[in-house]
């Protein structure tokens, strides 16, 4: 082991996504390798949980840590990580805001059980269903307790930074690469604790480049349902969009080739309630002033938390549906 | 159980109507629960729905916003966007668990004192008969009535000024 920086990568209740944007950064990995040395990350080296108890604290300079606080292995680790970091990352949407695993706060944990274990698509005959604790002939056997809720890093633990993206996109990351490697070598700063790096300070509208004009929508549509004018703004073309709440940093990717942004980025800069925001916007380009009439065009969104929240559920102000909470 | 519980109710009204609605109340001596906290803005149309969910989220048992007549709106037509934001609010409220009773929307001009009245006095019975929202904190819910309370009695002071300034 040499004496560079010490770098460290985990996932708790995330899709594995996150760590193919990091190898996905080409020949920038090598800069991670020249730069730090990788002590624990369990996707790509083989590494135990009690070596990275027997670090001392504030070893690892820089974790990225992904995905969400699903049960207490996920609990665990992320405390385990922030003692032995001194900057740790909420990197990527499940981290930041619970992503699509932060979905199932709109169901109660029996519900999750329920579809995992016993629908028509699961082949398991005899009902088996995981158990917390086994015993077996060589002793009792635990796996981590699922929580009622999903919650996100900062939730649990306090943060350095939060990077957003679902995954974040390779640019931002080997900007942050860049950035980091720099400030080791005193040649840069690092921003102040807190901060949102690895992307932009607007909304996804301002790096789109179609047309806008003035909104006025008498029905919601999906894009399997017509063929959308290339050239111009999907909301106004009556498909939800969620541009005018995400934050920018992807460079607009969904909207330039005719799908609708589904706000991976998170709430924008100043933005409290990434949904309510939404809410906002949509709601006001319904172009009727008659409450039946409203109504009927509102069931052009048969899923309003689904749409409003798909990334950030667990981060909302409500955080979970009231099912779930209460079990 | 029922009868003990006092529900919170925050309160938006419009400076124009509603507000001058709840003062004509006021006025002329007529009573309402106290439950409903007002909080003034100037338009129901600049009720942003993140305002009702951190009410929720912070303890208040139901919502009730007021505003001006359809067409009556000082600003002209921002009163239709509250009604578009109210009923999409709804939708998502309802997915989230909260019982769309507990969002109310009420029209009051600044000469129907009375109306405001009954209509305050109903949504408080019906959020009455719902019982306590008790939304969680810190990823758990919470159980106590009286830490419900006192979470908002903590946010209070700052809009019981403003409504009363």
């Amino acid at each position: 082991m040499t004496d560079k920086p010490k770098f460290a990568m985990y996932w708790a209740a995330s899709c594995g996504g996150c760590e193919i944007a990091v190898l996905n950064i080409h020949e920038k990995i090598l800069d991670v390798d020249a730069n730090f040395d990788v002590v624990f990350w369990p996707v790509a080296m083989d590494a135990k949980y009690k070596d990275v108890e027997a670090m001392p604290d504030g070893y690892i300079t820089m974790t990225l840590f992904n995905g969400g606080i699903r049960n207490d292995e996920n609990e665990h680790i992320a405390k385990l990580l922030r003692r032995k970091s001194k900057i740790l990352v909420a990197f990527g949407s499940c981290a930041n805001e619970g992503c699509i695993p932060g979905l199932a706060n709109l169901s109660k944990p029996q519900e999750i059980f329920d579809t995992a274990y016993a629908t028509v698509s699961t082949d398991n005959p005899n009902g088996i269903r995981p158990q917390p604790k086994w015993s077996a002939p060589e002793g009792e056997l635990h796996i981590p307790k699922f929580y009622p809720v999903l919650r996100t890093l900062d939730q649990v633990v306090p943060v350095d930074y939060h990077m957003p993206g679902c995954p974040p996109e390779s640019h931002q990351i080997a900007a942050v690469v860049d950035l980091v490697v720099k400030a080791l070598h005193g040649e840069a700063t690092l921003p102040p604790a807190g901060a949102v790096i690895g992307a932009g300070d607007s909304t996804v509208c301002d790096e789109c480049p179609r047309t806008r004009n003035v909104k006025t929508i008498k029905q919601f549509t999906r894009i399997q349902d017509f063929k959308p004018d290339p050239k111009l703004c999907l909301l106004e073309q009556g498909i939800v969009c969620n541009g005018p709440a995400t934050r920018s940093g992807c460079g607009a990717l969904c909207p330039q080739v005719g799908a609708q942004c589904i706000g991976c980025y998170g709430p924008a800069e100043g933005v409290v309630d990434y949904g309510a925001r939404l809410m906002t916007a949509v709601a006001s380009v319904i172009d009727s002033t008659d409450p039946k009439e409203i109504d009927k065009i509102l069931n052009g969104i048969p899923d309003p938390a689904g749409q409003f929240y798909r990334f950030n559920l667990a981060k909302s102000l409500l955080r979970a549906s009231k099912a779930a909470i209460q079990g | 159980m029922a009868h003990d519980f006092e529900p919170t109710i925050i309160g938006f009204t419009c400076n124009w109507c509603s507000y001058r609605a709840a003062d004509m109340a006021g006025l002329s001596r007529m009573k309402y629960p106290p439950n409903i906290r007002l909080i003034r803005l100037m338009c129901s149309g600049r009720l942003d729905p993140t305002f009702v969910l951190k009410a929720f989220a912070e303890g208040a048992d139901g919502v009730f916003i007021s505003g001006c007549h359809p067409g009556d709106c000082h600003y002209i037509e921002q009163n239709y966007k509250t009604i578009r934001r109210y009923h999409l609010l709804r939708r998502t409220l309802t997915q989230m668990g909260i019982e769309p009773e507990r969002l109310r929307l009420v029209w009051a001009s600044a000469a129907e004192g009375a109306h405001f009245v009954e209509e305050a006095t109903k949504m408080v019975e019906a959020v009455r008969a719902l019982g306590p929202l008790n939304w969680m904190q810190d990823g758990r819910p919470r159980t106590n009535d009286k830490g419900l309370s006192a979470s908002v009695a903590r946010s209070g002071p700052s809009s019981a000024q403003e409504v009363t300034a």
